[in-house]
Parts: structure tokens; sequence; C-alpha cells
């Protein structure tokens, strides 16, 4: 498949939802199915204009199970594949979700939020599916997921998503929300040659198929992709590391519920990407994710401007949620705000993890809008009182 | 002394030749049938992608068959098989599940594939009941039949599976039963080199529950039932409507030519 | 260096363009070789529920990504100028379709500014479509957010193709508005 033309090179004032489609094609996405949902229609409608162009396919599928089943599919031939949706979506995505985590299929899966529960509010920004994504399959697992702040991160992350989704065999979450995905800001696209991409590693051509080692690895197993002779047997029921089922034995579940668990869990270190700013000497620091951690960052620097000891957090990786870098950078601290555009979901994960520390959980007055300058900068100086 | 092989085994994964289904069940029939037509054909097995669901007929293929093998989701195999054709064009694939999967909880899936008249084979093993689940009413349960879930007897009517896939767009559909397994190989060696959506629905005998539960009886007993109810379309376009009340169509109903 | 920092808020009913006029805008200052940030927010109906477009105009990368208190407002509907008036800087302009909103706000301490730009697309340039456009061109000239200049390297790729020129006429328009 082509890479003439996947790269479009250059500053653009871009959405933040195109610029997640350029994102993937940079990265070698060229399989892509969907179903249109606000706000995230805009990556189908421009994955499908651009596809074709770059040897890809595009198709819209009849619901969100299928349009998750058809990635993992495409991905299973090797070609990278991904998806992108809303909260509904994601409830009926659920259920291959827990598919391609237990058959170890890359794929990326782009969640533009939206206001829920239920049909909720389509184009208003929200970040109600946060514990969704890392909890929502049933089952045992760990996810991994990134929530950009911008149109450039639209692009960088998407990028970013596919070479961890292809380097750890999994699937991968970008955790928009509808005003990152709808808005537009400067994106630099940098040169094809300048863009790393990260490819699954393939079992040999001539191995003897019955020999091949293809699952259940913690150091991630060669992908015995279809085409190749290599006989794969993938299967979502639990399994050896031949692919062969077995359920029957406990044993068989523990090894392959901690393997899959462990080949995330041991990499939190290298997949935590996060954004400080003035936290060494914080008394109050605020933490927020996506959109919302810029707002932290900025009332932060209002704050640090009127001389008051204020450091921000803006996790990128919000999923493994990168415990050890956390505790580092709120360690000075008295007080940690987490900001977050719902009622407190990611609060209780830091409440556990910083016991050291005051854990404010703190929504913005009206759900659905970002935290206002006003309103936080009058809870930092009553804390620091 | 010289061993003897089944002309089929060199299709199935070394130490799988043993299946799992229950004394007396149809899908060795359908197993057979489907791996002769290839072996027939002259295909090669790599060249092929099986996908199945969830149910006793997706352990045809899985993990028996020595090729690439997709067991997906309960009703998803169909949209995996999507995603695995537009993806590799150039590769068979052929879905091969139960008529639960693909007609109750995959309904929507088998229509959406048949309208857009993807490339690629679905074989339902229309068992008429859920057997891995112990014997529940399915959309193909006859009325009247008594389930573990229809106690009092099925009050709903049941899918006719090949017209419900010809009005939504399927260019070959064909129904045979596993009292017809010569048929049968046939119509997949057909239904393998069809260019487009095809369908075959395999009738299919459940001595452990729908035999019991329906008293339709023994194995043999259904696939006297089949080979006795069975009307061929041309037969059946001069029959009755009433005279067709409890028996079903076989044969190529959408397609080429009609198997002898 | 001074971070100098002008909000924008485009708003009026769905079909009017504001979502366009909000990507020219930010288009333009890109041109200009300024930062910028376009937000917008819609209702369900695709014609007639209400819209709005937000642009952020930067020397500085734009941290907080949304208006707060808009130095500039457009309204071009009286629902959207009712709805979304309130936070409008004391000493901020306000420009409206003076033929399409009649009530301004009583206690107006604002620039205002307005003409009607709705009926000199229809009749002028007979196209309706593109009063967004004479708006924008009356916003740059009036405020200066953006030059006139950038706004025109802004159309080509930001409008439909083959619509080029109609909306350089129509941004030409709007701007010959403005009594210098």
């Amino acid at each position: 498949m082509s890479e003439q033309g996947a790269v479009r090179t250059g500053r653009y004032f871009m959405q933040g939802n195109e610029a997640c489609a350029e994102g993937a094609l940079a990265a070698g996405c060229r399989f892509f199915a969907g179903y249109p949902i606000t706000p995230a229609t805009e990556i189908a409608e421009h994955m499908a204009g651009r596809l074709p162009g770059v040897g890809g396919v595009f198709i819209q599928m009849e619901d969100e199970i299928s349009s998750m089943a058809s990635v993992i599919g495409a991905s299973w031939t090797g070609v990278l594949s991904m998806t992108a949706t809303s909260g509904p979506g994601i409830s009926l995505m659920q259920e291959n979700l827990g598919y391609a985590v237990a058959t170890e299929t890359p794929c990326v899966i782009v969640d533009v939020q939206r206001g829920g529960p239920s049909t909720g509010i389509p184009a208003v920004p929200f970040q109600g599916d946060m514990v969704q994504v890392r909890r929502g399959s049933h089952g045992e697992y760990e996810a991994v997921a990134f929530a950009p702040a911008s149109a450039q991160e639209m692009f960088d992350l998407t990028i970013l998503a596919f070479n961890t989704a292809e380097r750890l065999r999994t699937p991968v979450f970008l955790l928009a929300d509808a005003a990152v995905g709808h808005m537009r800001e400067i994106v630099e696209i940098p040169a094809a040659d300048s863009i790393e991409r990260l490819r699954r590693t393939l079992p040999d051509a001539e191995a003897d198929p019955y020999a091949i080692k293809g699952f259940l690895d913690p150091d991630v197993a060669p992908m015995p992709v279809f085409g190749r002779g290599h006989k794969a047997h993938v299967t979502g029921s639990c399994h050896d590391a031949y692919g062969m089922r077995n359920v029957v034995d406990a044993q068989a579940l523990d090894t392959f519920v901690r393997v899959l668990a462990a080949k995330i869990r041991r990499r939190t270190r290298e997949l935590a990407v996060i954004e400080t700013g003035n936290t060494a000497d914080a008394q109050v620091i605020l933490v927020g994710y996506g959109l919302v951690g810029r707002a932290a960052q900025a009332i932060s620097l209002q704050a640090r401007a009127a001389g008051l000891p204020v450091g921000w957090i803006r996790p990128v990786t919000v999923w493994p949620f990168p415990d050890q870098e956390l505790r580092e950078h709120c360690a000075a601290a008295r007080n940690v705000v987490i900001m977050e555009n719902n009622l407190g979901q990611m609060a209780p994960y830091f409440q556990a993890l910083l016991k050291d520390q005051l854990v404010w959980s703190l929504p913005p007055q009206i759900l659905g809008t970002l935290h206002h300058p006003d309103y936080i900068m009058s809870h930092i100086e009553e804390m620091l009182k | 002394m010289n061993q003897i092989h089944h002309p089929m085994a060199r299709y199935l994964r070394p130490g799988k030749e043993v299946t799992t289904s229950c004394p007396g069940c149809g899908e060795g029939i359908i197993a057979h049938s489907v791996l002769r037509a290839i072996d027939a054909l002259g295909m090669d097995i790599d060249g092929f992608t099986f996908v199945c669901g969830i149910g006793c007929a997706g352990w045809i293929p899985s993990p028996y068959f020595a090729a690439d093998t997709l067991h997906t989701t309960h009703g998803r195999p169909v949209a995996f098989a999507t995603g695995v054709k537009l993806a590799m064009p150039d590769r068979q694939v052929m879905v091969i599940s139960g008529d639960g999967d693909l007609t109750a909880i995959g309904g929507n899936h088998l229509i959406h594939a048949a309208r857009r008249n993807l490339d690629i084979t679905v074989l339902c093993v229309n068992n008429r009941i859920y057997g891995m689940t112990g014997g529940q009413v399915a959309p193909t349960t006859p009325a009247s039949i008594r389930t573990t879930t229809t106690p009092s007897g099925n009050e709903e009517p049941a899918f006719d599976l090949c017209r419900l896939v010809e009005g939504a767009g399927a260019t070959f559909v064909a129904r045979w039963t596993t009292a017809h397994p010569r048929q049968l190989t046939r119509a997949i060696s057909q239904a393998l080199q069809h260019r487009g959506f095809a369908f075959l629905e395999v009738m299919s005998q459940c001595p452990v529950h729908y035999g019991k539960l329906s008293r339709e009886g023994r194995a043999t007993d259904s696939l006297d039932f089949f080979r006795n109810q069975a009307v061929r379309r041309n037969q059946a376009a001069r029959m009755q409507p009433g005279e067709l009340a409890e028996r079903f169509v076989v044969g190529t109903l959408v397609g080429e030519e009609d198997i002898a | 260096m001074n971070n100098s920092v002008t909000e924008i808020r485009l708003a009026g009913f769905g079909g009017q363009g504001v979502v366009l006029a909000g990507v020219l805008l930010g288009r333009a200052a890109l041109e200009d070789g300024m930062h910028a940030v376009q937000n917008q927010s819609y209702g369900a109906e695709a014609r007639g529920g209400a819209a709005r477009s937000e642009v952020i105009i930067a020397t500085e990368p734009i941290i907080y990504p949304e208006v707060t208190a808009p130095h500039v407002m457009v309204a071009l509907s009286q629902a959207a100028l009712d709805r979304y008036v309130a936070d409008l800087r004391p000493d901020g302009t306000l420009i409206v379709d003076d033929e399409l909103v009649a009530r301004l706000p009583a206690d107006a301490s604002h620039r205002i500014l307005g003409c009607g730009f709705t009926r000199i697309a229809t009749t002028e340039l007979e196209r309706g479509i593109v009063a967004n456009m004479v708006m924008l061109g009356y916003l740059a000239r009036a405020t200066g957010v953006v030059s006139l200049e950038a706004l025109h390297r802004a159309v080509p790729g930001g409008v439909p193709s083959g619509t080029e020129a109609l909306n350089v006429r129509a941004i030409d328009r709007g701007a010959a508005l403005v009594n210098d």
C-alpha cells in the first residue's frame, strides 16, 4: 500500500478531527471502519475522502459493533486499522474491544467524547468516558489511552496511539472531547521521513506454523497475521501461547489474564507521557487532562503571575495511570486539585495514590464547559489562606 | 503395516482430529463437506480465512481446520469477515457459524453483508435451537416446539433464513441438509466459486437438545425427517401452499444452476 | 514581550455561516503570523438552530483555549445577541446585522456597529449566503483583528472551490462599508 501522498507535510489551520485523520494516515493507517456520530463524524468523512487515494479501505458499517469487528478483522491481515466514535459508540464497541485485548490485536479507537449518559448532548465537550474505556468491557484487562489537548495533539497522539498499538499488540484509545475534536488550531505536519512508524513483529515467514508462539508473551509475541501460511488460530476464548483454546483449566485462565495485563503494566513508566510546570515548589497543583489540562496550565500560570505558588500537571497518558510520575510531581504540594469535565472520574485514582496530600475533585461550575479561571482562582486563594 | 489416513485428515491441525461435538451431531458431516469441496476444487486451504462465532457450529473450523481461523465474539463473524475480506480481497473468506449466532444476535451483520454483496461465503448451520447453552429457543425453532425457554411450546414463527438473505440482496443462496451430504458438498463448491455474497443454510440435527426436547428423536430420526420433508425447488413450485407447511425447500434458491 | 490577545465571538442561527466565518478569521490570523484557536458550538439542527463560533487571536501560543470575555462580538440574529452578549467586555465592540437585530443591550457601554450584511449580500451580490463574508470584511476593517490582505489569502482552500471570487468580492464589499 502506497505511502505516496499519505503525509501532507505543511502548516495548517486545521480541525482536531481532521488532524486526527491526517495523523492516522501519516502513521500508516490503511483501514477505517466506522458509523456516523457527532462529534466524531469528521474523522470518518476525512478518511473516506483520503484512504482510497493512498491504497486504503474505508467502510461505513451498519453499527459500531461491526465497525470494531471489521477493524479487528482487517488488523489480522497486517493492515493498520482504526475506528472513531463517541460515547454511545464506545458502549457498543466494548464487546469487541475485549476481543481485541484478548487476541492482542493492534488497533486505534478514537473516542471524541460528548455529554452523557445515553444520547446526552452530542457536541458539548465532556470527559464522561474516562473510566468506561478503562473498565467498560467485561473481565480483567489493562487499557491504554492518551488524552489530546489540541488539534496538534490530535495529530501527534494518533501517531503515538498507532505506534503503541503496534508495539504492544493491543487496542489503544485516543480520548478527545468534543471541543478538541471540533477546534481549529495551527497543526504542523512534519516531513514524512521524520515520522516514527512502528510496526508489529511478524513470525518468520518460513516458520513451522504449529511451532509459532503467537500469543501471551509479556515481551509481545510476533503476530501470526493471515495470508502468510501461519495457520493462525485467533480466539477470544482463553488460550495458550499457540492460540489453542483452553476453557477448562483455571491455570490457563490465570496465565491468560496475567500475561495480557503484565504486557501493559510492566510498561506503565515508558508509556507515561505527562506535561508539568512549576510543580517543584507548588503548594497547590492543578491537574487536568485533555482540554481541561490547558485550563489547568493557563490558570496556574495566571496564579504564578500573581505570586501564588501554584503548579500544573497534564497527564497525556491517562491509562495506564502514570502513578509514579504523578506521585513524584505532587510530592511537595499540600493541595492537589483534580480538574475534570465530569463529576470526578479520575479523582479517586489520585486520592488512592496521593496519601500525603489533600486531593480535591473539582468539576467546572457548569458541566460541559471549561473551568473558568475566576472560579479556580477563588479556590486557590481559599486553599492558600 | 501401512497406516490408513482419512483423505481429509491433511486439512486438519495435527492433534486436533477428534471433535468435541456431541454424539450424533451433524457438524462432522458439514465439516467433511466443506473440506471435500475445497479438495475437489483443488484450492489451497492456506488461501482461506475461516471466520466463526460463538455456538456449536463455530467449532467446525475452530481449531480443527489447518488454516487461518478467526473465532470471534458471539454474532459478529460476518462483521469480522468484512474487515478481513476488504483488507485482503484476494483471499477466500468463509464464515461457518450457527443459526443463533448468525441470525439472532448477528442478524443485522448478515443482512448488511448480503446487501453489500460482499464476496464471502457464509455457511449457516441451522440446528433449530441453542445447543451450546443447553436447548433454548432460537429464531429458527419451529412454532409450538418445546425448549428450555419455551416450556409451553414456542409461540413465535421461525425465520426462513434463505428468504431473509435473498431479500437482503444475496446473489447466491442454497439450502441443504445433513441428509444430503453430496448435494451439500457441490453447493459449497458452487458457493466458493461464486463472486459475491454466497449463503448456505444447512439443516442439521441436534439429537441431544432439539431431538430430545421436540421429540423428533435420535440423530437418524432427524436425518429421516430432513430426507422426507425436503422439497426440491421445482417440486415446490408445483405444490399448494398448504402442502409446504411442515416442509422446506432445498437446492440452489438464488444463483446459478440447481444441483441434481 | 507583551502578549496581545483578542477574543471574538460570532453568533447567529445555523445556516448563516458563522462557523465558516470563524474558520476564515483563524486562517487569516495565521496569514498575519499570529496564533489562533477557533471553537464552535451548535444545536442538533443543521439549519436554523443556534450557532456560535469563537476565535482567539494572539501573538503568543494560546493556552486557555476558550473565550471567557470577548473583545468583539458579532450577532447576526436577535436570539444570538440576547443569548450571548452578557459577557462581552464593557469596552468591547458589538457588531450586528442591524436589519435582523432590533433590540440592543440597554446599558450598552460597548462600541456598537452595524450594517445590513444580509440585505447587501442578497441585493448587491445576489447571494444571501455570503452575508457572513460581508460581515467578515466589515469586522476586519472595523477592528483590525486581521488584515484584509490576510483575509484574502485565507479564502482559497477555506471556501468551497469555485466560490473564491464571490467570497473575496463579499469581503471587499463588507470592508467598504466601514466609514474611515
